[in-house]
């Protein structure tokens, strides 16, 4: 193996940028689109529907249920097969994600959503507006809000998982540290490089989930 | 105007209202006093639909509150109410709280919404706050924007609900103040509150509630001269003497 080789790192970066912009782009865009549905199944949860609130549960009993890297190779193979044509790994892996995700992003949402007082809806219908405005103009922006430190660390969770897709041969930033560690043959340096990377950006935001907690408090 | 016919109310098996009657007719002030518990809030929000109930009729202008049919958002958008706790929307400064429902219900324009917001601010001596957010205002002031956000509406009647008990003594009367001038413009009022001296100035007519029903419903004089019954004159002078 010989001395710690900088160089190996360096040389390496463009690629591994790469990677990054996929695993960021999987993170925003999973983020995004299972804050909305799981939003919807908080809602569906708190509806007093009981086939709503019952899909709701069960949706989130499943998946809560399940380890992230089945679900990921499952819907490898499932969504092309649904989809009855070729679909790439990114999106089947970001299918995975959002249905998987929406599930710890539901409770997040439903406490949030609780957390707001029966009063704030009750003048939102008494000004003559419907369930639907109610949510979306009062209640979820005042749940989204106080919840955002959570969603936030949801959130870095989410990015530490997209690693996952190295299963299915997505070149995330963690695949391509593994690929240029062993083509290269420099495994500690490349190793040792992708964990500051994770470290420092999940810290990092951690940090500042930390500082918005303090604002809000104030 | 509002009509309530022989309404009871449950909730679960407890029976929240028992067979209330009584009418508030255009232009009326009607103060629903009574000891907590006995059903006051559960009343006037069975009266915009906020609560649903389970039997009796409740019409608003000819509209019945409690038919499957009934448009309830619109027949609420007439009926402005303003709560115990002003619930004015946190998110939203005092100017936008007014413009909401002004935009999303009426289909007002921006211009339209924010010229009326300014109109009723000023109206209810808020001119210059339009910008400032909930938190920034006091008790006093949050339930004049509120009462504010319920006139944007240009509702048919207004329902209050204990909206000075939750103030600081020193706020109750800018709030009073405010309502009263709302009653002599001719506004259609039912306020549940212990505010005797608002009862006595404004009223025009006393609802005595006791365990869900109304146990005195009397025009004022009636009402402070000699209450018929025992349970409202006890009530009466346990808040008149505290
Ligand atoms: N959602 C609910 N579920 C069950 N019971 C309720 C509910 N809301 C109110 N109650 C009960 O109904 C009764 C009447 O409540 P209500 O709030 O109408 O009384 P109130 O006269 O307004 O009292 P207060 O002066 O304390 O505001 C109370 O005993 C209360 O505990
Ligand atoms: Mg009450």
């Amino acid at each position: 193996m010989g001395a710690f080789d900088f160089g190996a790192i360096t040389r390496a970066l463009p690629y591994l940028w790469d990677g990054m912009q996929l695993s960021l782009l999987l993170t925003g865009l999973s983020a995004a689109g299972s804050i909305v549905l799981g939003t919807i199944l908080a809602l569906m949860r708190l509806s007093g529907i009981k086939p709503l609130q019952w899909i709701g549960a069960t949706w989130v009993n499943f998946f809560r249920s399940l380890p992230l890297l089945l679900v990921i190779f499952w819907f490898y193979f499932l969504v092309p097969l649904i989809a009855q044509r070729q679909v790439d790994a990114f999106q089947s892996a970001l299918v995975g994600f959002v249905l998987f995700e929406a599930a710890y992003y539901c409770e997040i949402m439903r406490s949030g959503i609780q957390s707001i007082s029966r009063g704030q809806a009750w003048a939102g219908y008494a000004l003559g507006l419907r369930y639907s405005q109610t949510m979306r103009f009062i209640v979820l922006p005042q749940a989204f809000r106080n919840m955002l430190p959570v969603l936030l660390t949801q959130t870095i969770i989410l990015f530490q998982d997209t690693s996952l897709v190295f299963v299915v041969g997505l070149a995330d930033f963690m695949t391509s540290a593994v690929t240029v560690a062993q083509r290269d043959g420099r495994l500690m340096e490349l190793y040792i490089f992708a964990a500051a990377v994770y470290f420092l950006m999940c810290y990092g935001a951690s940090l500042y989930v930390k500082f918005l907690q303090k604002k809000m408090h104030q | 105007m509002i009509e309530i016919q022989h309404v009871n109310k449950w909730f679960g098996p407890f029976q929240v209202l028992k067979d209330c009657t009584s009418r508030v007719e255009k232009g009326e002030v009607v103060v629903i006093c009574g000891p907590s518990g006995s059903g006051k809030s559960t009343l006037i929000k069975c009266v915009n639909g906020l609560e649903p109930f389970q039997e009796g009729i409740i019409t608003v202008n000819g509209i019945s509150v409690g038919d499957k049919a009934t448009n309830l958002p619109k027949l609420r958008s007439h009926i402005g109410m303003v709560f115990q706790n002003f619930e004015l929307f946190p998110h939203k400064t005092a100017a936008e709280n007014i413009a909401l429902a002004q935009l999303k219900v009426l289909g007002r324009s921006e211009d339209e919404a924010r010229a009326r917001g300014k109109l009723l601010l000023d109206r209810v001596g808020l001119g210059e706050m339009g910008h400032k957010y909930p938190s920034e205002l006091s008790g006093g002031q949050q339930q004049r924007v509120a009462i504010a956000r319920a006139l944007a509406m240009d509702p048919i009647a207004m329902l209050f609900d204990e909206p000075t008990s939750a103030l600081d003594p020193e706020m109750i009367n800018e709030v009073l103040d405010v309502m009263q001038e709302l009653a002599r413009d001719g506004m259609t009022m039912m306020v549940v509150t212990h505010e005797m001296g608002f009862a006595r100035r404004v009223a025009d007519r006393v609802i005595f509630m006791d365990e869900g029903e109304i146990v005195e419903d009397a025009t004022k004089d009636e009402f402070f001269g000699t209450p018929r019954s025992e349970r409202a004159q006890q009530f009466l002078s346990k808040i008149l003497h505290h």
